[in-house]
């Protein structure tokens, strides 16, 4: 049974959000996705999933935290500790299911109310190998960096270039938080963090809610003219030890890659996914991404980078909206805004970032440091 | 609809401290599960993981770190977290993998390590409330017990006996369980009621203990099941879950109506309309005495108020008309948050597979029904399954 | 799980072994936060500072929401007004605490429930101690009052309250 993603509703990113509580700034998206889906939660949702960890959020079990402000009082809700597509992909199963016609899936990002984000992300590290190292975190995207870098022939002007390209792109994005004109001269110019990792590799943090409405096809059919299927929904993870694991190329978007095309019947993929969102939480994980989804081959990506051919007018737009180096890293709430930019662009409603009429849109993330997980949705519109 | 089936189930020691790390504990009752239903790990298409707040066992986003000694590395996985709803909510997952038709064979394991967080895995529980309405005065988490239980006994007039009755049946019926941490088959009323008082009226005996542990169970497709010649597939006849706001004070707490709503739900998929007449057994979420009764409510296996009488005349004994919590539940077996499922979704599985062994309920046992119960006393999740 | 299984994994340690250095790993972590309050708690908050309760009314269910928010959870819409409500009340439960938030006994017990505020909906109210009460006075149904603290200490924070207390005659 297809699932269609017939409601979309997005917070403005911004770097702090003072005015809101974490409740009130759910509400704020789940109001603007339940009025472009045309569905009063109260009566029509049969089902409502949020992303989230207890860390980020600063409690014990933040799901105690979620029902009323996205109207599931009294109603199924769950939370997923995960990123937005591991949400979006729960929801779709339990249409699919047949445990519910109407699902929605939240996730956000209020980490400006995080006082210690390095702090907590180093607490996911493993208590007995690695925690005792100490260290500022993003050491494993330096290391990971490095690794890619020597393995790919892609340099660390590639990896400026996708910087300044994402940075542009949400200048024209009323969504991003951090557009600006940036070239590549200074992102290589700009201090290391841990070389070759240097600071305007790394996407800034932003806060935000994403509400998406998804329902089963007839349902879907009667609450919107052209809803955006989900066509296929992948998820994997790689090792969770560093000691272990991939460092060169992100064999976990390779699986959850497979396991989307298969399902939407997809061969070859870098001719027919035409808008594609990356996890791009460092500038080097963009590229990385694109080589394991097989959107790029693998030896020619630093030409494509230079070409500009993953640019706004190219022939494989990636990251239109600016990514998360652009909109801002919005921690689990990431891979949700992906799918959201892409339901936009299949829709024509990105405005002046709008891609040249795509019908197959790809959404990929990553859950960060120290994790080795990621999933992929893809997006199709018409039959 | 696929039909979906549970093949096979395992579960660690429930003690207050155990030597295993969390992976380590993942990865037992994971091969357990997998050696009782004749499989191995590459049988299994996805992964399911299911564990209460990360500050137990003290790793931001667990998940993730755990994930290899589930079976998760290279496999579609995923965590989900209803609090202390968990432990049925978990498996419920399961089966909207597999219902989907995506997946055929599902690994579930659940885990928690409360012994790791010092001074008392009680100190997690501070974290749980509101900070600005709660926090400030620094709750323990039994306090909301506490009042959740006057409220019920006051409003029905119930008496302390009859709720510390069940303390007394669980702990002699987990004597039948290999796993158990607080199995008694000499205690009595009088002890429970003599233990210290805790946060009145909840004495020490009414309450389950901190534990160490880990469950795993095996779902899949009925044609998988086929397939492996699987023996005594137990499926699943319907699933619920529901949560209530997040303003507990505003809800009057003699009466589990978000469980009421997730019972109907399940109860509507499984075709049942008299959950008293149609249901053999129950295996509700017990952390505390009271709550076994509050539960049966609202499963609607009896009245408002009727489960401490059900309970004096011996009904919901082992041998009763409707056996409750034969497994010895979490106030005798243990109470690892999510890991209960090993003895509350996994009894169900053992018990109507037969291979419940001297815990097995003596009649026969056809339909059984399990929930767990999370959150700030909000959330529960309802599994109902068949032979 | 009977016949087929003998092993069940897992082993015991005692606290003594368990403290043992050699088998523990110890971390602190890193983990503050200061949460945005949002709208509705920030003047909730400011509100007690000034030794007053206050609540937002919803104009769809007629309800007088305690404590406010921003949305009525059961309509699904804005709220419409602020409204005070009342410093008395009348305790829907309780519990005479004998641990602290650590599970550690504790010599004085705490008298602690949940208070429905006179003015809001029937059965809305939040939780706070109870002062001036024995365990035989206490009990459900019991009418109440908050007791403030003095001006000048109060910070805008539920502890304002200092307890809630029973109803003087004349009160």
């Amino acid at each position: 049974m297809r699932v269609g993603i017939v409601g979309v509703g997005v917070v403005p990113f911004r770097t702090v959000t003072p005015e809101y509580s974490w409740k009130e700034i759910m509400y704020e998206a789940a109001q603007r996705a339940y009025a472009d889906a045309g569905v009063d939660p109260r009566a029509d949702v049969g089902s409502f999933v949020t992303c989230a960890e207890d860390y980020w959020e600063g409690f014990g079990i933040f799901d105690e935290f979620t029902p009323d402000q996205l109207g599931a009082v009294l109603r199924p809700a769950c939370t997923v500790t995960g990123d937005g597509i591991h949400g979006l992909a729960q929801a779709m199963m339990q249409i699919q299911a047949g445990l519910a016609d109407v699902v929605v899936v939240e996730a956000h990002s209020k980490v400006s109310d995080l006082l210690t984000y390095a702090g907590v992300v180093h607490h996911a590290f493993d208590p007995i190998w690695n925690k005792p190292l100490g260290g500022h975190p993003y050491y494993v995207a330096g290391l990971e960096m490095d690794a890619y870098l020597r393995a790919s022939r892609v340099g660390e002007k590639a990896c400026a270039a996708v910087v300044a390209k994402n940075r542009q792109n949400a200048l024209t994005n009323p969504r991003a938080a951090h557009g600006s004109k940036v070239t590549p001269e200074d992102v290589l110019a700009s201090p290391p963090i841990s070389a070759p990792l240097k600071d305007l590799d790394v996407a800034p943090l932003a806060d935000t809610s994403i509400v998406l409405v998804l329902a089963a096809e007839s349902r879907a059919r009667k609450l919107a003219a052209n809803p955006v299927w989900i066509r296929g929904v992948g998820w994997s993870s790689d090792s969770p030890w560093l000691e272990t694991r991939s460092w060169t190329t992100a064999a976990y978007a390779a699986m959850a890659g497979k396991m989307a095309y298969a399902q939407a019947k997809i061969r070859n993929p870098a001719k027919e996914v035409e808008v594609a969102e990356i996890d791009d939480k460092f500038s080097y994980k963009e590229p990385q991404h694109l080589e394991a989804l097989g959107l790029s081959k693998k030896g020619s990506t630093a030409n494509a980078i230079s070409r500009g051919d993953f640019d706004i007018g190219a022939k494989l737009p990636v990251n239109p909206s600016g990514g998360s180096i652009g909109c801002g890293n919005v921690i689990e709430a990431s891979g949700l805004h992906r799918v959201a930019e892409v339901v936009l662009q299949l829709r024509g409603e990105a405005g002046q970032n709008q891609v040249d009429h795509p019908r197959t849109g790809l959404a990929a993330s990553w859950r960060g440091i120290p994790t080795a997980t990621g999933a992929v949705a893809v997006l199709g519109v018409g039959r | 609809m696929r039909k979906v089936a549970c093949i096979g189930a395992g579960m660690t020691l429930f003690r207050r401290r155990l030597q295993e790390t969390p992976k380590e504990m993942c990865w037992e009752a994971a091969r357990m599960a997998l050696d009782q239903a004749g499989l191995e790990i590459g049988d299994v298409d996805a992964v399911v993981f299911g564990s209460a707040p990360d500050a137990f066992d003290g790793i931001h986003m667990k998940g993730e770190n755990v994930l290899d000694a589930c079976g998760g590395i290279g496999r579609p996985y995923v965590r989900v977290f209803t609090g202390g709803g968990t432990g049925v909510f978990s498996p419920i997952a399961a089966y909207w993998h597999v219902a989907s038709g995506l997946f055929d064979c599902v690994l579930v394991v659940n885990e928690e390590k409360m012994s790791s967080c010092q001074p008392h895995p009680q100190s997690v529980f501070g974290h749980i409330w509101d900070p600005i309405l709660d926090r400030p005065l620094k709750p323990n988490l039994v306090w909301i017990f506490a009042m959740e239980m006057n409220r019920y006994m006051t409003v029905h007039n119930v008496r302390y006996e009859d709720v510390a009755a069940v303390a007394v049946k669980n702990k002699r019926n987990a004597v039948g369980h290999p796993c158990a941490q607080l199995a008694d088959p000499h205690i009595t009323v009088e002890d429970v009621m003599n233990s210290e008082v805790m946060a009145w009226p909840v004495h020490r005996l009414d309450i389950s203990p901190p534990s160490d542990g880990a469950s795993a169970l095996v779902v899949c497709s009925e044609e998988f099941a086929r397939t492996h010649r699987i023996e005594s597939p137990v499926w699943f006849a319907g699933v619920g879950w529901n949560i209530d706001t997040t303003f507990w004070t505003d809800r009057d707490l003699y009466f589990p109506e978000y469980l009421a709503n997730a019972a109907k739900i399940a109860y509507k998929q499984a075709r049942i309309t008299d959950p008293r007449r149609q249901i053999d057994f129950a295996e509700p979420y017990d952390p505390f005495d009271y709550k076994e009764l509050h539960h049966m409510e609202g499963l609607g296996l009896c009245k408002k108020g009727e489960a401490p009488r059900l309970t004096r005349e011996g009904v919901t004994q082992r041998d009763g008309d409707l056996p409750t919590c034969p497994s010895g539940g979490l106030l005798g077996v243990g109470n690892p948050i999510a890991a209960t499922m090993g003895i509350k979704v996994g009894e169900l599985y053992l018990q109507l597979s037969g291979q419940a062994g001297q815990r097995q309920i003596p009649h026969e046992v056809r339909t059984g029904v399990t929930n767990a119960w999370g959150d700030l006393m909000q959330f529960s999740s309802v599994v109902v399954m068949r032979a | 799980m009977t016949a087929k299984e003998v092993r069940w994994p897992g082993k015991e340690l005692t606290a003594k072994e368990f403290y043992n250095k050699v088998t523990v790993t110890r971390y602190r972590p890193e983990a503050k936060f200061a949460w945005s309050a949002g709208e509705a708690m920030s003047r909730f908050l400011a509100e007690l500072q000034r030794g007053r309760l206050i609540a937002r009314s919803c104009s769809s269910c007629k309800r007088v929401l305690f404590p406010p928010r921003m949305f009525c959870e059961e309509c699904f819409r804005p709220t419409d007004a602020w409204v005070y409500v009342r410093d008395t009340g009348t305790i829907e439960t309780y519990s005479i605490s004998y641990i602290d938030l650590d599970a550690k006994r504790i010599e004085t017990p705490v008298y602690v429930g949940v208070v429905s505020v006179d003015g809001a909906s029937p059965k809305m109210g939040i939780m706070h101690y109870f002062g001036e009460v024995a365990p035989e006075t206490i009990r459900i149904g019991l009418r109440v009052k908050a007791e403030w603290k003095p001006a000048h200490e109060r910070e805008g924070s539920v502890l304002d309250i200092r307890y809630w207390r029973p109803l003087r005659r004349g009160e």
